[in-house]
């Protein structure tokens, strides 16, 4: 019996670490993660946390050097009515692209997750799939062109005598501008265009989970469709539609190049961080800025839980 | 009094399929009517049609009298128990029983009163608070059950309702339904592949195959006076006699059934008494079943399956034997289908 044994573990040193393995699960495990482990807690929590000490620092207006003493004075400096006006512009337009990417993506979602089959699903994937792609910065330069006075835009609407409606738009006060290239309803119609395949995603992986015997059981319980898509479908793919705000807030929150392309020149907290960090040297503001969307993410995703959006997970 | 569900002439295609096949069919009200067949046989389409997740494409479907096609599941007064109970994860055992109120816009207080009463007619008056998720298999078909009852509909449609369930919570159900559909006097119909299930259960049952309804009829009758080889073989494993054989063993030159166990074992060259019938034979195999032992006899070309009592007979493998049965046990059927 013994021989038999021995003679199995024959098999040279990879067998034996195999072996070993095998009769150390919890060591296993360990092993796996340590390279993951590793990068995230060196290389992201490190330099987030570097970047946190940064915003307790503060900028000596005189001398242009950073003092390093802790203080919140570089906080207090974000409630001054400029800054605030850029967090407050910058929460805004995260929640309407955030909504709008919600309203127009879930009839997507739920056709792809109810009906697609074959040949249409595949279809569905890759036209989600392929603006994701293409280079950034080549999708929203389109945009400009597209959204540009001399654009493509305003050519079909003159085409179909709906130049009126361009210019009632233009006309709004805050939203309007020049151009659509150069107002906020510009900058909110490439945000929706660039981040929406990040909430179609998560709520088509959340409907693709509710049985159609759920649906079924509903109506058969007296339910009418928008019963039943209220009490039932809604609630079941609430945590997909959390998952991709999540996505489409914090990108639209943390974003530059958007606003900088097209949009009118106010700014955006990440074009403040940018030009906080880069050309005024202010790396403290520009951490305190950072930190505020983290705050905001945590404070939503706190709430979300509260409300059990994560219950059915 | 206009039956609790008609169905005149009905089909159901899926693509080139007919999954209903022009099914003729009224069950009565008060009825705990059973849908036998094996899978593909259509008989959860029909389920289907009558709860309205399903529209015929021909013929007319009539429940409590009143026209049934182009209804919305959410305008028939009929409530399902799902195969996989579909209980939604999201709420608890007491809001889903409440459902079907709540959206008839019954009151909070009055609906939950009604939910409690409902899951404790079930059993599980404690259970309320409970999540889906935490109940065992058994548990989610109460509740299933209640939250279609607690609507109290004119029928009650069951969709393999026990299948999920082991052995013996299976039979301790079958009861509870029984004695559950005697007391509420509600229309049950429910679908199964058990053909045991159906038997023990149902008033009456409708046994299905490739989308038509081959025989309708009480338990005893379908068992005891299968019309074809298909029903002989399906309801009960019958020994299904060839014309010649028949003809030659005290029937007449059709397709013949002859139940397992009307047959007698006995020692080779017993006497076999007036109006009955008999054949020698070696046997093959001795199956012990507990209540019953099954002999496999081989007399001639055909292979006979007797079940007789355990410890009846002291019979070996090999041992030659006569079989003997009451030629009245033999009943003729139609031989194609």
């Amino acid at each position: 019996m013994s021989a038999i044994l021995a003679s199995k573990r024959h098999g040279g040193l990879l067998t034996a670490v195999s072996d070993m393995l095998i009769a150390r699960p919890k060591l296993f495990t360990l092993l796996l993660l340590l390279p993951p482990l590793c990068w995230i807690g060196v290389v992201y929590i490190g330099s987030l946390f570097a970047l946190l000490l940064q915003s307790f620092y503060i900028l000596d207006d005189f001398t242009g050097l950073i003092v390093r003493e802790f203080t919140l004075a570089t906080y207090a400096q974000l409630f001054e009515t400029a800054n605030l006006q850029i967090i407050l512009r910058t929460v805004v337009m995260a929640v309407l692209v955030t909504l709008a990417c919600a309203i127009i993506a879930f009839p997507i979602a739920y056709y792809a997750a109810r009906y697609a089959r074959g040949w249409t699903k595949a279809l569905f994937y890759l036209a989600v799939m392929m603006p994701l792609w293409s280079s950034y910065l080549v999708k929203v330069y389109a945009w400009k062109l597209i959204l540009a006075k001399e654009g493509i835009l305003t050519w079909i609407a003159g085409g179909l005598h709906l130049t009126w409606l361009i210019d009632g738009l233009l006309a709004l006060p805050v939203i309007g501008g020049p151009s659509l290239s150069f107002s906020y309803i510009g900058t909110f119609l490439v945000f929706v265009y660039i981040w929406l395949p990040f909430m179609i995603l998560p709520i088509q992986a959340a409907l693709e989970r509710v049985p159609a015997t759920y649906i079924e059981a509903s109506a058969d319980l007296g339910a009418n469709p928008g019963q039943t898509f209220r009490n039932v479908i809604l609630p079941l793919a609430l945590p997909g539609i959390i998952a991709g705000s999540i996505f489409t807030f914090s990108l639209t929150l943390g974003d530059y190049i958007v606003p900088q392309i097209v949009g009118n020149s106010r700014l955006f907290i990440g074009q403040a961080v940018y030009t906080l960090q880069g050309t005024a040297g202010n790396i403290p503001l520009a951490a305190a800025f950072t930190v505020v969307p983290m705050l905001i993410m945590g404070v939503y995703l706190w709430t979300a839980k509260r409300m059990g959006a994560f219950d059915v997970l | 009094m206009s039956p609790a569900v008609r169905f005149q002439n009905v089909s159901r295609r899926f693509g080139a399929v007919r999954a209903v096949d022009g099914v003729t069919l009224d069950i009565a009200q008060g009825e705990f009517f059973a849908l036998l067949g094996p899978s593909g046989s259509g008989k959860t389409t029909c389920l289907r049609l009558i709860a309205g997740f399903e529209q015929p494409d021909e013929g007319h479907i009539e429940i409590f009298g009143e026209t049934a096609e182009g209804v919305p599941p959410y305008k028939r007064d009929v409530n399902t128990v799902f195969q996989d109970y579909a209980l939604f994860p999201h709420m608890t055992a007491g809001e889903n029983v409440a459902y079907g109120l709540m959206i008839k816009g019954v009151g909070r207080a009055e609906r939950e009163a009604k939910a409690r009463d409902a899951l404790a007619m079930v059993k599980l008056a404690d259970y309320g608070e409970r999540r889906t998720a935490q109940l065992s298999g058994g548990q989610r078909q109460r509740v299933a059950l209640a939250r279609a009852l607690v609507n109290n509909p004119k029928v009650l449609l069951l969709d393999e309702p026990l299948g999920a369930l082991d052995l013996k919570l299976r039979e301790q159900m079958q009861e509870e339904l029984k004695v559950l559909q005697k007391d509420l006097g509600i229309t049950f119909v429910f679908v199964t592949h058990d053909q045991g299930e159906a038997l023990s259960m149902a008033n009456r049952v409708a046994i299905f195959n490739n989308g038509k309804i081959v025989q309708v009829g009480a338990p005893a009758d379908v068992y005891e006076r299968p019309c074809s080889r298909f029903v002989a073989d399906f309801v009960g494993s019958s020994n299904v006699l060839s014309p010649e054989f028949a003809a030659t063993h005290g029937g007449s030159a059709a397709w013949t059934s002859l139940r397992p166990e009307k047959i007698g074992v006995h020692r080779a060259n017993a006497l076999v008494p007036a109006v009955h019938a008999s054949a020698d034979g070696v046997i093959q195999t001795i199956g012990y079943q507990g209540a019953v032992t099954r002999i496999s006899v081989m007399t001639g070309g055909t292979r006979l399956i007797a079940t007789v009592p355990a410890g009846s007979a002291a019979f070996k493998e090999a041992d030659a034997v006569t079989l003997i049965w009451p030629k009245s046990a033999m009943m003729v059927m139609d031989g194609d289908a």
